[in-house]
């Protein structure tokens, strides 16, 4: 098969981290050659991250470059934007609508634009917008929206929601993994925006 | 079964494989992994030691003690172990002896962005490079056959896209490597001027006996394709070359880096008609081509700046780069920052308000250079700023004053107490931060010798600050919490003022730690607040002006904020309280 490539971007500390363990778990469980790549350090400290996971017969680079990802699952509204190049024409953004200040916009240099999902959208992107901390508080935890945005993947990539779910319980600790499960679920039940 | 592993991940499973028994590091981005991935296994005694040139030493002790040993640390950390190894080359091992150095391209988390490889070529050690997990931990377990058989350390180079991206990895067995009985041998391993003429040569035999080794050795091949181009490269570089590429042209892969080889690079050369080396940060396998007389580009082409990709690649051998979309709308960038309740906020917020110079260190604290805070005023290396601050204070002693440094408690154990033993000794009116967060807060809370555990989270021993600073013979030690502004601007205006050197150590652990409880999260009453924003001034992520001017108010998120109360202390309205009061 072709390569699939995918990226998960967000801020610093927003709990990516579990959501690329999950994804990298369950296509090493499918057999493919999987490479995941993230920087630690500095850019945890409230910095703009990012996440690359790809998967295929074959992978050779751990990055993903400009114009090729399939998807693009951002935990935050301009972390989602940021990243949108990386997306290959045909690829998905899945966002989260969440949104939180950069400083620039906190000491009142710069201004959070509000509007630039509605401008992707209005240029043919497909953007599957959903509140996914709501989503999660409902589950039990506001901690939980990695894994609604997972479901949503899920509801979106190639492989059944059941492989989906036999992975997490393999990495989520047993007394969360109800609470993880619900999540899932409400993002890959999430209905479709038109 | 095959695992995905993070490249520092799997090297430490090759050094423990490898029959590893002793590491000593000190952490550094990225690197850090390795020693905390080792600190896991059992049969391996591991440690945190205060700097990278006692780690070396320690791993130089074991090796010698006939134990394989290891060592890891980030590029800028090797500077400090130089010494130690510039000698070891010439002494060799007894015991494999095992150095893992992590590049970081592009200052993902570091001052700058200096090859380490040059250390190979400048020390005469061999050098491996592998370009995936499967790699690091495959090159780390048999790094220690290689160096006892050369007798000689062996460097093994990463960067940070091998150390801190996952690929699959299939693990075996621990060998049980007896340890090689010490025997005393003072012409190996005194060096002395006499023994150390004895052992140049030694060195240079065994370099060439190396480069001979790299002309066959499993850690270079030629993966034929077409024949018109050929690319010498390693490392993750490989990865990027074959991802654009593909079988277009013909690759000589190389993971001996030092020494390389004569013949296969000549031959390779031969059998393609036009030859580019790929390689990030500077030509050094170019500069081997020349120096072969080839025709070779390399830095014509490709930056000596930052890092590359698969699109760098594509974009040199002018291949399209692939459609994409782009966003019209500017979007504010997003640095990282201070956590809110970070104990170094109030600190900055001080220095920056008493218009102090200040010389900075190494660690989270370094972003108290960024607005609003700009409280910095350089930051060089570890424990440059205690130095710098004594020469700064010799050049002007006007300026005494209003100038102090500031250096976090790990960083003050690595390479601050010299520092502060040249101030004690040769004096200067100097006024040494102690920022002491209890932990070693920016590579991700690893425990020094300051704060009374050991890697594995056992109670160790603990060095007292206050008594270390007296016994070097300040006089002026004052401890304060930087969550008290008044205090603390107390202290230091006295501190400041006072004309000998002086110690303030500013005691609050990291918010981050598990140990450290939040307080309830704080609020601005919009009724009270006049939007005046001086509460904007300490930078804090949980605090923001809401509503719309004229009638600005400052509000705090709930979920960011851990009710330090430093703002608190900045409102001239009482308008931030305890969320019940308000």
């Amino acid at each position: 098969m072709t390569n699939v490539n995918l990226m998960i971007v967000g801020v610093g500390g927003q709990g990516s981290l579990l959501a690329s363990k999950l994804l990298g778990h369950l296509l090493v469980r499918e057999g493919y050659d999987v490479k995941v790549s993230e920087v630690h350090g500095m850019s945890q400290r409230g910095g703009s991250v990012v996440t690359y996971v790809r998967c295929g017969t074959q992978v050779c680079s751990p990055l993903v470059t400009e114009g090729e990802a399939d998807f693009l699952v951002a935990f935050e509204a301009l972390e989602g934007a940021r990243w949108v190049p990386y997306l290959k024409p045909g690829g998905r953004l899945i966002v989260s609508t969440q949104q939180i200040d950069p400083m620039p916009v906190v000491v009142g240099a710069a201004a959070y634009p509000d509007t630039v999902l509605q401008q992707l959208r209005d240029r043919g992107l497909s953007v599957d917008a959903l509140d996914a901390l709501s989503l999660a508080e409902r589950a039990g935890s506001a901690r939980a929206a990695n894994m609604v945005l997972m479901g949503r993947l899920a509801h979106h990539f190639h492989l059944p929601a059941e492989r989906w779910l036999d992975a997490m319980a393999e990495v989520v600790k047993p007394k969360f993994l109800q609470m993880n499960r619900q999540a899932f679920l409400s993002g890959y039940h999430y209905p479709d925006q038109h | 079964m095959k695992e995905l592993m993070i490249g520092n991940e799997a090297l430490a499973r090759g050094l423990f494989e490898g029959g590893c028994r002793v590491v000593s590091a000190y952490p550094g981005t990225p690197s850090t992994e390795i020693t905390e991935y080792i600190a896991t296994y059992d049969g391996i005694y591991s440690e945190w030691a205060p700097n990278e040139k006692v780690a070396l030493e320690v791993a130089f002790g074991a090796s010698l003690a006939g134990a394989r040993a290891a060592c890891a640390m980030k590029h800028v950390g090797l500077n400090v172990a130089a010494d130690p190894l510039f000698t070891l080359s010439y002494t060799g091992v007894t015991g494999g002896l095992v150095l893992c150095v992590a590049d970081d391209p592009a200052m993902h988390s570091s001052q700058n962005e200096q090859d380490s490889r040059h250390y190979a070529v400048a020390a005469k050690v061999p050098l491996l490079e592998p370009a995936d997990s499967a790699e690091c931990y495959r090159f780390a377990k048999e790094a220690f056959a290689l160096s006892e058989r050369f007798d000689t350390p062996v460097l093994l180079r990463t960067c940070t896209r091998i150390a801190h991206s996952q690929s699959l990895v299939e693990t075996g067995e621990r060998a049980e490597v007896p340890l090689r009985p010490y025997v005393k041998n003072p012409q190996k391993y005194v060096m002395v001027p006499g023994n150390a003429k004895q052992r140049h040569p030694v060195v240079e035999a065994r370099m060439a006996a190396l480069a001979e080794y790299a002309e066959d050795c499993p850690y270079n091949r030629v993966e034929r394709g077409g024949s018109e181009v050929g690319i010498i490269t390693a490392g993750t570089c490989y990865q990027y070359v074959k991802e654009a590429l593909g079988e277009t042209v013909s690759v000589l892969k190389l993971g001996l880096i030092h020494p390389l080889p004569t013949k296969l690079i000549r031959d390779f050369a031969a059998s393609v008609r036009r030859l580019v080396v790929v390689e990030e940060l500077d030509g050094i396998i170019e500069q081997h081509c020349r120096n072969l007389g080839l025709s070779v580009e390399g830095k014509s082409l490709f930056s000596p700046i930052g890092e590359y990709s698969q699109a760098t690649v594509r974009r040199v051998f002018g291949l399209p780069a692939p459609a994409s979309l782009s966003v019209d709308t500017p979007l504010p960038v997003r640095p990282p920052v201070m956590c809110a309740g970070c104990p170094h906020r109030g600190m900055f917020y001080l220095l920056s308000k008493l218009g102090a110079t200040v010389i900075g260190d190494i660690g989270c604290y370094t972003l108290g250079s960024q607005a609003p805070l700009s409280a910095l005023d350089a930051t060089l290396c570890m424990g440059a700023s205690i130095s710098g601050l004594h020469g700064f204070l010799h050049a002007d002693p006007q300026v005494a004053r209003k100038t102090a440094c500031v250096i976090g408690d790990s960083t003050f154990m690595h390479s601050g107490m010299t520092g502060l033993a040249n101030i004690a000794y040769n004096g200067s009116a100097a006024t040494v931060i102690i920022l002491d967060n209890s932990i070693t807060g920016m590579t991700g809370h690893q425990h020094n010798p300051t704060t009374g555990y050991n890697i594995k989270g056992d109670p160790a021993g603990k060095i007292d600050l206050e008594a270390l600073c007296r016994a070097m013979g300040i006089r002026r030690v004052r401890v304060v919490d930087p969550y008290q502004l008044k205090e603390t601007e107390a202290v230091l205006r006295e501190e400041l003022a006072a004309d000998e050197p002086s110690v303030v150590i500013a005691r609050r652990p990291c918010v981050l730690l598990k140990s450290v409880s939040p307080k309830p999260a704080l609020r601005v009453d919009p009724g009270v607040c006049t939007g005046c924003r001086r509460c904007m001034k300490i930078g804090c992520p949980a605090i923001s002006m809401r509503g719309d001017k004229p009638k600005q108010h400052s509000s705090i998120d709930g979920t960011l904020c851990v009710g330090c109360e430093v703002c608190v202390q900045l409102c001239a309205f009482g308008a931030i309280g305890k969320e019940a009061q308000a």
